[in-house]
Parts: structure tokens; sequence; C-alpha cells
């Protein structure tokens, strides 16, 4: 035994000693994980949100959270003797002055901008794929708060080197803030200690962005991923994937080498768009001063889509009642925008429970075409949410494409209404269009472009039949028909009112449907099959051996 | 009573008095107001010789009369519009920065009138045309050479422009002179390859949307100042990369999407495809 053996033999004792280390390890290295591009999308998340605590620690060594006015005196000629605010100075001499400083503050903006942006897509995929059916309910609930904190959290951070077009931006969260009915002058006085902007805004935010949300998205990170270990990782539909069982490959060494490999991809790519392309140019906004505005005064991306609304909103919304202003023309757009948002997301996987009637315990994959209507909805969301985004860069659009911004604005009026409604009845339809041919293909297999002419004459393109294999994933789904037609055990009560609600919840959802093939459909096809289809093909899967079938029959409630 | 009259009749003033006084009055105000006027009253009409001023006439009669009026004076209203400004007293700044940059004559009417790179007027044919039009009345002109040179603006002199910058140009042209959209299909165009005249010009004469910035708004040091910013990119670097348009935060979240997202989802197909 070497000397090396030696210690970290003594070494792993003593932690097994100690803490148990054994068990731990054990466990989590023999974890199954299964393989799946789209899992990694939350690894994106993940792991720019430890390259922003990274990147983010470096910046606050030297960034100066006051408010207090200052002469500029750096290196950089067009600011030259300018009155600034601390915090405006210390971001420049961190950018100019500091070694790796730019770069340091450049990989945090664009790591945050990605940050926000991986949020987005990896929900979306929890969305379409149905991963936050039972008993993911509550770890989808704390990834959309988790995506809310994000967003709060990347304009707080966006707040504080008080460049001009970050003070305009707080400007506008102000305005946010008094147009809450009431209340909101009294929680601006409150937040910003007075008058806007005042003096304590600065010194709050950095508590805020480098403590307070971290802390708790830190918290609620932790839990996500235990939850992720509690629940097991869903996976895929495919042969020898149950409810039951996890296929993939231990965490030990291959997601320990693929994930530890993924996490310095993101920081390189993130490093190199950082290291290539400007963001926040503060030297080039200048100070914050709150009568200056430059055109193109643009939130960070996550934001846009509620500057959009706001932009979309009738001025006419606002009126005065008993004395006060009600400014429903921001009010709307903004706090009630984000608080409807944020019901519906959280509150989905119950909406669509009752739809369903389904309590089960769903540890296999939906494929989005398998659920038309949720992804249906979920491409209207998406249609909506940018629509919103065109509408918060409607200048931009009217400037670069010499197009009238009013223009752009009355037909946005139309379209977020109009447009979504639409993606949804063409996505819903494409779905269907899919399962239909899905069922072709189990039933009459591949289309091969072989063209046969028969003995008397008739022309016919020979299909090859699928493997087994190929064809549990196109037949293995579950199919839910409308509770008029088929009442599942979990329903409610139909002469109550939510028993109603799902009803008519059920009917739109399952109304327009295609469905799976069945065993005897399968059977069928190929009895007809037999004289067109030359010999030898059709007996490669017997209908009534394919498990793939026979669950999805045991699985029809 | 008496003796109050006498006193009165005392100190009676000249009858002339009152029309010295009025005439000396006029002197003071007019001779303060001839020494602190903006200069641009009383500019322009001297260096132009007479023969400029013919010839300008009479390119103005063949290319702008059509709409500005055969004596500069507007055009008629048609249908409620009319067809082109009058031009009298708009000065040769606004003949040079119009003619100069393309815009007029306009080929065509529209929201605003484009820059147009193809000029239609040797420079001497557009001071020709300015010198009829500062003829009619006075105003702003050309500026000068000394007005125009930014090699003696100091480092402070230029943090001062680039402030005065940001108060009264970058709401309508963006922090870094890219431009942005006006109402109704109208825009600020983007500054960052117009001469420094131009910009001057554009100061002082104010062209479609944009307002006038005089001498009393913004003093003629100040100017040379905004300029020395805007056209001296060599002082005002950008040490983070590539700008992407310096447009604010739209092209930064398109980069973040198309670039960042859209790599490193590629880089996780690339990494699950390996078992599938």
């Amino acid at each position: 035994m070497s000397t090396i053996d030696k210690v970290a033999g003594g070494v792993g004792n003593f932690a097994d000693d100690t803490v148990g280390a054994s068990k731990v390890v054990n466990g989590f290295a023999r974890k199954i994980f299964p393989d799946h591009w789209s899992f990694m999308l939350g690894e994106i998340t993940l792991y720019s949100f430890v390259i922003l605590l990274f990147t983010g620690t470096f910046l606050t060594f030297f960034y100066e959270p006051s408010a207090a006015e200052t002469t500029y005196v750096g290196n950089y000629a067009p600011l030259a003797g300018q009155h600034v605010s601390e915090a405006y100075a210390s971001s420049l001499r961190l950018s100019f002055d500091v070694r790796g400083g730019l770069i340091m503050r450049q990989v945090h903006h664009w790591a945050a901008l990605v940050f926000v942006a991986a949020t987005i897509v990896h929900m979306a995929r929890v969305f379409f794929t149905g991963a936050f059916r039972k008993p993911r309910e509550i770890n989808w609930v704390i990834g959309a708060i988790l995506a809310i904190l994000a967003v709060f959290e990347g304009f707080t951070g966006y707040s504080l080197p008080d460049d001009l077009l970050s003070g305009t931006g707080i400007r506008i969260a102000q305005a946010i803030i008094l147009a809450v009915p009431v209340v909101g002058s009294y929680i601006s006085f409150f937040l910003f200690g007075g008058e806007f902007p005042g003096q304590d805004f600065i010194p709050r935010f950095f508590t805020i962005h480098i403590l307070l949300l971290p802390a708790i998205m830190l918290a609620l990170i932790v839990v996500h991923l235990m939850l992720v270990v509690v629940h097991k990782h869903t996976q895929y539909p495919g042969p020898g994937r149950t409810e039951d069982n996890v296929v993939g490959f231990p965490l030990f060494p291959v997601y320990m080498a693929k994930a530890g490999g993924f996490f310095f991809i993101v920081f390189g790519v993130i490093a190199l768009i950082a290291g290539l392309v400007s963001i926040n140019p503060i030297w080039a906004y200048g100070a914050y001063d709150p009568s200056p505005v430059t055109a193109g005064s643009q939130p960070d991306w996550y934001m846009g889509w509620l500057d959009g609304a706001v932009r979309l909103m009738p001025g006419w919304f606002e009126f005065n009642l008993l004395g006060f202003t009600f400014s429903m023309n921001i009010f709307i757009p903004t706090t009630v925008v984000i608080l409807f948002t944020m019901g519906v997301l959280c509150l989905y996987p119950w909406i669509e429970q009752a739809a369903t009637g389904d309590r089960r315990e769903h540890h296999l994959l939906d494929r989005p075409r398998n659920q038309p209507t949720r992804t249906g909805l979920g491409v209207m969301a998406l249609t909506f949410y940018v629509l919103l985004w065109i509408s918060g860069g409607n200048d931009i659009i009217a400037h670069m494409m010499g197009l009238s911004i009013n223009d752009i604005t009355r037909f946005l009026r139309v379209a977020v209404f109009v447009l979504p409604a639409l993606a949804f009845v063409i996505t819903k339809r494409i779905c269907l269009g899919l399962q239909r041919k899905d069922r072709e293909k189990a039933l009459h297999g591949r289309e091969t472009g072989r063209i046969v002419r028969l003995p008397h004459g008739e022309f016919i393109e020979v299909h090859a039949p699928l493997t087994e294999v190929e064809r549990w994933t196109l037949v293995q789904h579950d199919s839910f028909r409308p509770m008029e037609i088929e009442d599942r055990l979990d329903a409610g009560n139909p002469s109550s009112l939510y028993g109603k609600v799902q009803r008519r919840l059920s009917k739109f959802y399952f109304e327009d449907r295609v469905e799976p093939v069945t065993p005897a459909e399968l059977a069928a096809s190929h009895h007809d099959h037999h004289g067109e289809v030359e010999g030898g093909h059709h007996d490669a899967v017997d209908a009534g051996n394919n498990p793939a079938i026979g669950t999805s029959q045991t699985l029809h409630g | 009573m008496t003796r109050t009259l006498t006193a009165l009749s005392a100190r009676r003033r000249h009858p002339l008095a009152v029309v010295v006084l009025i005439a000396l009055a006029l002197l003071l105000v007019g001779g303060l107001y001839a020494a602190v006027a903006p200069r641009d009253a009383q500019a322009s009409t001297s260096a132009a010789s007479a023969d400029d001023i013919e010839a300008g006439k009479k390119l103005f009669l063949a290319n702008c009369a059509t709409c500005h009026g055969l004596n500069a004076q507007g055009g008629n209203v048609v249908e409620g519009k009319v067809a082109g400004p009058s031009l009298i007293g708009v000065g040769a700044a606004s003949v040079d920065f119009q003619v100069g940059t393309g815009r007029m004559p306009l080929a065509q009417s529209a929201a605003q009138a484009p820059e147009v790179s193809k000029i239609r007027f040797s420079q001497e044919q557009i001071d020709q045309m300015g010198a009829y039009i500062a003829s009619l009345a006075p105003g702003p002109a050309v500026p000068t050479d000394e007005e125009l040179d930014v090699s003696g603006v100091s480092d402070e002199q230029l943090a001062r422009g680039a402030s005065i910058f940001r108060t009264n140009c970058a709401m309508c042209h963006n922090f870094a002179g890219k431009g942005g959209a006006l109402t109704a299909g109208k825009y600020a165009p983007d500054l960052t390859d117009t001469s420094a005249k131009h910009i001057y010009e554009a100061m002082v004469t104010g062209p479609q949307s944009m307002p006038v910035f005089n001498n009393n708004t913004i003093s003629p040091e100040d100017k040379t100042a905004i300029i020395a910013w805007l056209t001296q990119q060599e002082k005002r670097p950008d040490p983070g990369g590539l700008t992407v348009g310096s447009i604010g935060p739209v092209s930064e979240g398109i980069v973040a999407w198309i670039a960042g997202i859209g790599i490193l989802i590629g880089c996780s197909v690339w990494l699950g495809m390996k078992s599938s």
C-alpha cells in the first residue's frame, strides 16, 4: 500500500466514522439519472447561478453601495470632472481600474441574462412534457417562484451601478409601485426612504441583491434539487421504462463527468460572450440624473414583457375617485399581469388535474403531441409573452425597420389577443395531426418510398413495419376522454360546482383527441395487410404479446 | 401753494428733454441689443456677393420654388397641407444642412425627409442658394471654422459636452448618438457619420422635428464640445468589446438568447447524443 492509498483510506475512514459518509456517498454515487439533452436545461440554470455567485462576490469587493456625491477622477475622458454617485464611480473604477474587473462585470451580467433565459427554457421543457404532474406539483411551484425571484434579482442588480439607464429603470419600478391603488405611495416612501430617488435605495437594493434574494433563491434551489432526488428524475417513455423505474446512468462516474464538464462548457460560453460582446456600457450611459432619458431606454430582456405590456396599454385607464388617482394604465399591465401570470403558473398542475381527474403519480413524461390542449396552451402563453417582448422593443423595431411606432402599437394591441388564440388552435391541430401520423405509422409501418406494381396492375407503396422498440413509443401513452363519455374514479361529484367546472374543463381538454392504437386495431391492420405487403414482414410483432400495447390498454382507466 | 408752483417751475425740464431722453434710451437699448443679441441675428448677408445671391436665386427658382414659392414665401396650401414652408429667415445654415445632407430637394413626401447619400449640388451652388436665402432676411449662418474646431476642447469640456448631449439630445438620438424612433414614422437620425458642420447647423436651425438650440440655450463653446464628443470616437472608447449597435438592452437580450442559450442548448444536445 502506497502512502497515498494509506492517507486516502485514513481520510475515508475518518469521514465514514464521524459523519457516516459512506452511506451518503454510496447513495448518491449510485443514483441513476436518465439521459436526454432536455434534462440539461435546468443544469444551465444552476451553473449560471453558481457563476453569478462567484463573479458577484468578486464585484462586491470593489463596489461602493452609496449614493453620496463625488467627482469622477478616473481614466474615462468623457466623464472627467463630472459629479457622480459613489456607486457609479466605484462601478467605473471596477470596470476600468481593477484588473479583470470589466470582464468580471460582463461575465456577471451575461450570466444573469443566460440564467433567466435558461430558467424560462427549463420551465418550458417541464411544462410541455408534463413533468409538473403529481408528485412534482410543489417542485413546479418552487420553480415558478424561483423564476420570478430571478427576475427581481436581475432587476435589483441592473439598478446598482446608478448609471442613466438603471436610474430610469428604477424610476419606472417606482411608478409601478406608486400605481398600486391606495397603498402604492406608502410602499414607495417606505422602500425609497422618502421621495424618489433619495439616498437610501442604493444600499437597500444592494442588500436585497446580494443577501436577501440570493439567500432565498439558494435555499429554494437546494429544496428544488432535493425534491428531484426524492421524487427521482422523470424519463421519456420508451421500452423498459416504467412508472416504477429510472433507466439511465449512475451519478458516479457518468454524470459527475458529464455535469462537471457541462459546468465548464456553460462557464466557457458565458465567458466567451462576455469577452467579446459589451454589456451595459455604464460609461456610455453616463451617471444617473432624473432629468435626462436616453432613446431606447429598455430594461434587460426578462423585464421586457412588462415594459411591453405598459407600452400597449391605452392611457385612458386612469381615473380619479374620492380624491385618489387610480393609475390602472400602469397597475394592470404590471402588478396585475405579474400576479395573474404567477397565479396561473403556480395553479396550473391543479387546473390540469381537475380536467383529467387523474391523481396518479407520473414519472414517465408526455410527448408534447400526446397532450394537444396543454401544448396548445403553452404555445399560446409563449406567443403572448413574445408579443409583449416585441412591444417592449417597439421603438427599436420602428427605428431599425423604418416603421411607424404608432402602427406597431396599434397592430400589437390587436395581435396580443388574436395571435395567441390562433397559436393555440394551430398548435393543437399540429399535435393532433402528429398523433394521427403516429397512429398511421404504428398500424401500417413506415413509408419506404418503394412502389410495387401488383400482378393485376395496381400500384402500392410498400410500408416497412416498425420494430417493437420503435412502436412502443408511439402506442404507450394514456388517452383521456371527456368525463361526459368516461367518468374517472377521481372525478368530483357531477352535481357539485367543482364537478361541473371539472367536466367543462375535461371537455375543453379532451374533446378533440386521437386515440392511441389498441392491440385489436393492430391485429386487424396486420390481417388487412397480409395480402398487400410482402410476406415475412408482419410476423415481427405479435400484438397479443406486445407489452407496450398491453400497458396502454391497462392504462385506460 | 404759490411757492410750491414756483419751486416746481424752477425745476421744470426743457420741453425737448423728453425727446432727448427717449432718443438716449433708444440708443442705449439698441446699443445694448446690438452688443448682447445672438450673433445669428446679424449674420450672413455680408460675405455674399451680389453675384452669388443672383446665382443662388436662379438655382432656387429652378429647384426649390415649386414647393417653397417663387419668393421663398412658402408654397400654396394643397388639400390642407403646405407644399413647402416659407424660407424667409431660415438662414444659410438651413440651406447648407438641408441640401448638403441630401434631404432637399425632397424626393417624395413622407413622415420626414430622409438623409440621402447622393448630393445633387456642389458646395458652391449650395453656398449660393444659402446666400440668396440669407439675403431675404437674417437667419443662422453657416458655422465658422473656429466654431467647428474641436482640437482645443479639453477633457472637462468634452465631458460637459457629453453631459449636455445626454440631457438635451439623448432622449431622441440615444446615449451614443445612434438615433431613435419618434412618433408616426418620424425618427431622430443616427449621428455617428454626420459631419461636424451639419451637427452644428442642425442645432442652430432645428430641422424637421428637432428643436432649435440657439446660442442662448447652448453656447457656441458647448456646441463645439458636443461635436467633439460626438465626432471623436477615439476619445470615448468602448472597452467592453462589440457594442452590438449601442442600442441598449434589446440587442443584449437577442445575443443572450441566440448566442448564449442557442450555443448552450447545442452543447446539451451534443452531450445528450451519445446514449440515445
